[in-house]
C-alpha cells in the first residue's frame, strides 16, 4: 500500500536502493543536493543536476521534462551524508516554459522500491510564485532512512533554494545549472525516464564509513553504457566495484506493476464438509454457512475499497475544479487524469483480491453443491431421484438460492434452521422488485403458490414419516391446480379447507392445539396432553388470504404466528400484502414476524454480518420434472405405512 | 525474540526467516492496581477495552471494538469483551485478532487504542501490556508495557500499517481521555 503523504509528513523506507518518480505535467528541472546533518550541502560537488546527473548513489536526469525518474542508492551515498534533498526548478521563461508553480499542474513525486512497487508518494499542492521547491528529502535518522514530504517552495527560484542549504554565491550557481537546460546545443544524453531500472545500477566504489568525507568529483564519472548492469553481473567483494543487480534475479524492464515476491501458495484444493459438526449434514451447513459468510465478508472489502477509491477521486477533480490558476492550461486535464489513474489503479487491487476469493468460492461450492443431502439440495440435484424417507428429523432446510450482484453465478444455498423460528410468507404481490413487474398478477399469484408447494413438499419429505404434517387452507378453492401435488398424493392430513367456515375449523383445531402445548410445556406436564393428540409438527399453508377470513380468523392466525413456532405450528403464508390493506397497520406486526420469500428472484434479504441486500432465488422445479410428484409419493406411502 | 517496544518505535512484522506475516495479534492485558480498603488489600475491578480502528487515508473506515467484534470485511477480529481484567500477570485479557493478508486494499492503517470503559484512569491500573503475538505460531514480537499511573482513562496503544507490501507496528503510547474509541478520534488522527 503507497503511503500518500502530505506536507511534513515522514515515512519509512524499508529499501535503500529506490526510484523517485516526478510527474509534473510540464517541463521541469530534477536535481538532489546532498546534505551533511545540519542540512547544510558543504559545496557544488554536492548537487546532482542536469550539468552534472551523477553522484555516488543518486543520479538525476540530464534534462528538463515532465517526467523524471531519478535513481538513488542510499548504501552509495557518502556517510557524510544525512540529507538528500529532492528539488525541482522551473526552467523559466527563456527556456520557454512557465515562471512560476502557480500556472502549472501540482507536482506528483513517488518513491519507488526496487521492485516498482511505490512507497509514498506526495503532491506538491498549494504553491504559488514559487519556481523552485524542494519536493522530498530522505534523510537518516537512527542509522535508517526515511523520506519526508517537503514541499517547500522558494519565491526567489533556485537561487534561493541553493542559497537556503548554505551555498556559496548561489545566485550564479543557479544561472549556472539552469544554463544547462537551456534550448540551444542540446545539453547531455538522452532522459534518464526511459532508462530501464537494471541499466542505470552504477558501478561505484564503496564508500566505506572511515571514510568522512570523501571526495566527490565534480565533474560526472562516465555513464556506463545501457545494458552495461545488466550483463555479467559481478558479485559483490570487499573494495571492488559493487553491482546491486541481485546475481540472480532479472530487475523488471519497464516499471510496472511488483513481480511476484515469492511464489504464492495456491489456494487449498476444496473439500464438501471442511467443517466443524457432529455429523456429516452439520459440516456441510456449517461448511455453506461459511461460505455465505466469506462471500458477505470479500464483498464488504470490495465494495469498501471502491467506494473509498470514489470519493477519493471525487475529492481530488473537486480540487482541480477549485484550483483556478491551473485551468488556463492543460494542466488541469492531466491532474484529472492522473486523479482517474489512481482510483482505476486501487479498483483494480481489490478487483483483484475479489476475483481470487471469488474463484475459491466457486471452487468450493462446485464441490459442495453435489455433496448436499436431499432437504440443503437443489430440486435438480440427482440426491433427489433416490429419495428415500429419512429416519432423523434434519437441521436444516433449503428455502432457496442467495447471490451478489459481484458474481451472479455464485449461489450460496439459504439454509434456514429447523424448526422454523419464524413463520414464512411467499409474497405474491408486485412488491418493488423488477422481476416481479414483467410478470402479470395472475402469473405471478400462480408462481407464488407453486413455491409454497414446493417448500411444504421439502419441508414433508426433510422429516422423517409421519413427523410433519401440512394442513392447508384455501378459502375460495382458487389454488386447486397448484395444489394437486400435495392433494393427489395423500400427504396432506385432510383436503384443502374451504370457505369461511373451513378456514375457521382449520384455526380453531390449531389454535386449540398451541394452547394445550403451552399448558403442559407451562405445568411441566407433556405427558397429560390428549392421547389423541398428534405429536409431528404443524404446518399451515394459508392460501388467499384474507378472502374467507373473519376478524376472528384473523386475531387466530396472528396468535397462531406469535406463539406457534415454540410449540412446533408454523405458518407458511401465500399472500399479497395489498389484498389486506384494508386491516391497516393491524396486521403489520403480522408481515414482519414472517420470514418474506418472493416467487422471482428478488434482493430483500440481508445477511447477519454486514447487511448486504442479497438476492434471493426460489428454488424451482427442473420445467416438466416428476420429482416432486415422485417423492411427495414416497412420503404419503411412509406415512401410511407408519399409520397401519 | 520478543523487542520491547519503547514509546514511538517501529518494527517492521516480518517473518524471522522473510516472508510476511499472515496473522497477528495484539494482545492487551491489564491487573487492577490494589487500594488500601476497610479490610487491607482490595482491588476494585476495572473494564478496560480494546478497539482497533481501520483507516484508509486517514479516513475512518471502520471500527472492531466489544460492540462490533468482527470488520466487515472479516479481517480484524475482537476476541470479546473482558470487564474486569486479570488476575495476575501475563496472559492477555483481551485479543484482537488481524489477518494481515486479507485486509482490504484500501485500509493503510490499524490504530489499536484501549479505553478505560468504568472510567478510572491508569493510576489505577498496573501490569498493563499491550504485545503482538504471531498467530501462526504464537511468538511474541513485540511487547509494549504501558507507563504506569497517568491521570488518564484512555491510551493511544499502538498502530500497524503499511510499509510497501508488508505491514510495520509503531508503538505510539499516547495517553488521552474518553470511554470508548469515538472519544479518542480527534487524539488518533494526528497518528495517522
Amino acid at each position: 500500500m503507497t503511503a500518500e503523504l502530505v506536507r511534513g509528513q515522514n515515512h519509512p523506507l524499508p529499501d535503500t536502493r529506490l526510484e523517485i518518480r516526478v510527474s509534473a505535467g510540464h517541463p521541469v528541472l530534477a536535481g538532489a543536493t546532498l546534505g551533511d546533518e545540519q542540512g547544510r550541502v558543504p559545496g557544488v560537488e554536492w548537487i546532482a543536476h542536469p550539468g552534472a546527473p551523477s553522484l555516488p548513489g543518486v543520479d538525476v536526469p540530464g534534462q528538463a521534462a515532465a517526467d523524471h525518474r531519478l535513481a538513488v542508492d542510499l548504501e552509495a551515498v557518502p556517510g557524510a551524508v544525512h540529507r538528500v534533498s529532492v528539488l525541482l526548478a522551473l526552467p523559466g521563461p527563456r527556456a520557454g516554459g512557465a515562471a512560476r508553480f502557480g500556472t502549472v499542474a501540482a507536482p506528483f513525486v513517488a518513491v519507488a522500491g526496487p521492485d516498482g512497487a511505490e512507497i509514498a508518494t506526495f503532491t506538491i499542492t498549494g504553491l504559488d510564485s514559487e519556481s523552485a521547491v524542494v519536493a522530498l528529502e530522505l534523510y537518516r535518522r537512527q542509522g535508517t532512512w526515511k523520506v519526508r514530504a517537503m514541499g517547500q517552495g522558494y519565491e526567489g527560484g533556485l537561487a534561493a533554494l541553493l542559497g537556503d542549504q548554505g551555498l556559496e554565491r548561489p545566485a550564479d550557481l543557479a544561472a549556472a545549472i539552469l544554463e544547462t537546460v537551456a534550448p540551444g546545443p542540446a545539453p547531455v544524453a538522452a532522459p534518464a525516464q526511459h532508462v530501464p531500472d537494471a541499466e542505470r545500477v552504477r558501478h561505484t566504489a564503496p564508500v566505506t564509513a572511515t571514510d568522512p568525507a570523501p571526495t566527490v568529483p565534480v565533474t560526472p564519472p562516465p555513464t556506463p553504457p545501457p545494458g552495461a548492469g545488466t550483463d555479467t553481473p559481478t558479485p559483490a567483494t570487499s573494495g571492488g566495484p559493487v553491482n546491486y543487480a541481485h546475481p540472480r534475479r532479472r530487475t523488471a524492464a519497464a516499471p510496472g506493476p511488483a513481480p511476484e515476491s515469492e511464489p504464492r501458495q495456491g489456494p487449498p484444493t476444496p473439500v464438501a464438509g471442511d467443517a466443524s459438526g457432529w455429523s456429516m449434514d452439520e459440516r456441510l451447513y456449517n461448511q455453506v454457512w461459511g461460505m455465505f459468510e466469506d462471500l458477505a465478508r470479500t464483498a464488504a472489502a470490495y465494495r469498501s475499497a471502491c467506494e473509498f477509491a470514489e470519493n477519493r477521486l471525487d475529492r481530488e477533480l473537486d480540487q482541480t475544479l477549485s484550483d483556478y490558476r491551473a485551468r488556463a492550461d492543460g494542466a488541469n486535464d492531466a491532474a484529472r487524469a492522473a486523479a482517474r489513474a489512481r482510483r482505476d489503479e486501487l479498483v483494480a487491487r481489490a478487483q483483484e483480491v475479489l476475483d481470487r476469493d471469488l474463484a475459491q468460492l466457486v471452487a468450493e461450492s462446485e464441490v459442495v453443491e453435489p455433496a448436499l443431502p436431499v432437504a440443503f439440495a437443489r430440486w435438480e440435484n440427482p440426491v433427489w431421484q433416490a429419495y428415500r424417507t429419512p429416519a432423523e428429523e434434519p437441521m436444516a432446510v433449503r428455502l432457496g438460492d442467495l447471490h451478489l450482484p459481484e458474481r451472479t453465478d455464485l449461489r450460496i444455498p439459504m439454509l434456514v434452521r429447523l424448526p422454523l423460528e419464524r413463520g414464512l410468507w411467499v409474497d405474491s404481490g408486485r412488491g418493488h422488485s423488477e422481476a416481479a413487474g414483467l410478470l402479470d398478477e395472475v402469473e405471478l399469484r400462480r408462481l407464488a403458490l407453486d413455491c409454497a408447494v414446493a417448500h411444504a413438499a421439502r419441508l414433508l419429505a426433510a422429516h422423517p414419516a409421519g413427523a410433519f404434517t401440512v394442513h392447508v387452507v384455501d378459502p375460495a378453492g382458487a389454488g386447486t391446480a397448484a395444489l394437486a401435488p400435495l392433494v393427489e398424493t395423500g400427504v396432506l392430513a385432510a383436503p384443502p379447507a374451504r370457505g369461511a367456515a373451513g378456514v375457521s375449523a382449520v384455526l380453531e383445531q390449531l389454535t386449540e392445539r398451541v394452547d394445550l402445548l403451552q399448558m403442559a410445556v407451562r405445568a411441566g406436564a407433556s405427558d397429560a396432553l390428549p392421547p389423541g393428540l398428534d405429536a409431528a409438527r404443524q404446518l399451515l399453508l394459508v392460501h388467499d388470504f384474507p378472502h374467507g377470513f373473519d376478524d376472528r380468523a384473523v386475531t387466530r392466525l396472528r396468535y397462531l404466528a406469535d406463539e406457534g413456532p415454540s410449540v412446533g405450528v408454523h405458518l407458511l403464508m401465500v399472500a399479497d400484502r395489498e389484498d389486506a390493506s384494508a386491516y391497516g397497520p393491524l396486521l403489520d406486526p403480522l408481515w414482519r414476524s414472517l420470514l418474506r420469500l418472493t416467487p422471482v428472484p428478488d434482493d430483500h434479504l440481508a445477511d447477519p454480518w454486514v447487511g448486504h441486500a442479497w438476492s434471493y432465488e426460489p428454488p424451482m422445479l427442473p420445467p416438466g420434472s416428476a420429482v416432486l410428484r415422485q417423492v411427495l409419493g414416497q412420503v404419503a406411502a411412509a406415512r401410511h405405512g407408519e399409520r397401519s | 525474540m520478543s523487542v520491547n517496544m519503547t514509546k514511538g518505535q517501529a518494527i517492521s512484522l516480518e517473518k524471522q526467516g522473510g516472508g510476511s506475516l499472515s496473522q497477528v495479534r495484539m494482545g492487551l492485558g491489564w491487573q487492577a492496581a490494589p487500594r488500601r480498603g476497610l479490610f487491607g488489600k482490595r482491588t476494585q475491578e476495572i473494564d478496560l477495552d480494546a478497539s482497533a480502528v481501520l483507516f484508509a487515508d486517514k479516513q475512518p473506515v471502520d471500527v472492531v471494538f466489544f460492540r462490533h467484534l468482527v470488520s466487515d470485511d472479516g479481517s480484524v477480529k475482537h476476541t470479546g469483551d473482558n470487564l474486569v481484567g486479570g488476575a495476575g500477570q501475563g496472559g492477555d485479557d483481551e485479543a484482537i485478532l488481524v489477518d494481515l493478508q486479507r485486509v482490504p486494499v484500501h485500509i493503510d492503517q490499524i490504530v489499536f487504542t484501549v479505553n478505560s470503559f468504568t472510567g478510572q484512569t491508569f493510576q489505577e491500573v498496573q501490569n498493563a501490556f499491550c504485545r503482538i503475538v504471531d498467530e501462526t505460531n504464537g511468538q511474541e514480537l513485540a511487547r509494549y508495557t504501558l507507563d504506569g499511573g497517568g491521570n488518564y482513562t484512555a491510551q493511544i496503544m499502538a498502530k500497524v500499517h503499511r510499509v510497501g507490501s508488508g505491514w510495520q507496528m509503531t508503538a505510539l503510547g499516547n495517553p488521552a481521555n474518553g470511554r470508548t474509541f469515538q472519544d479518542l478520534m480527534p487524539a488518533i488522527l494526528p497518528h495517522l
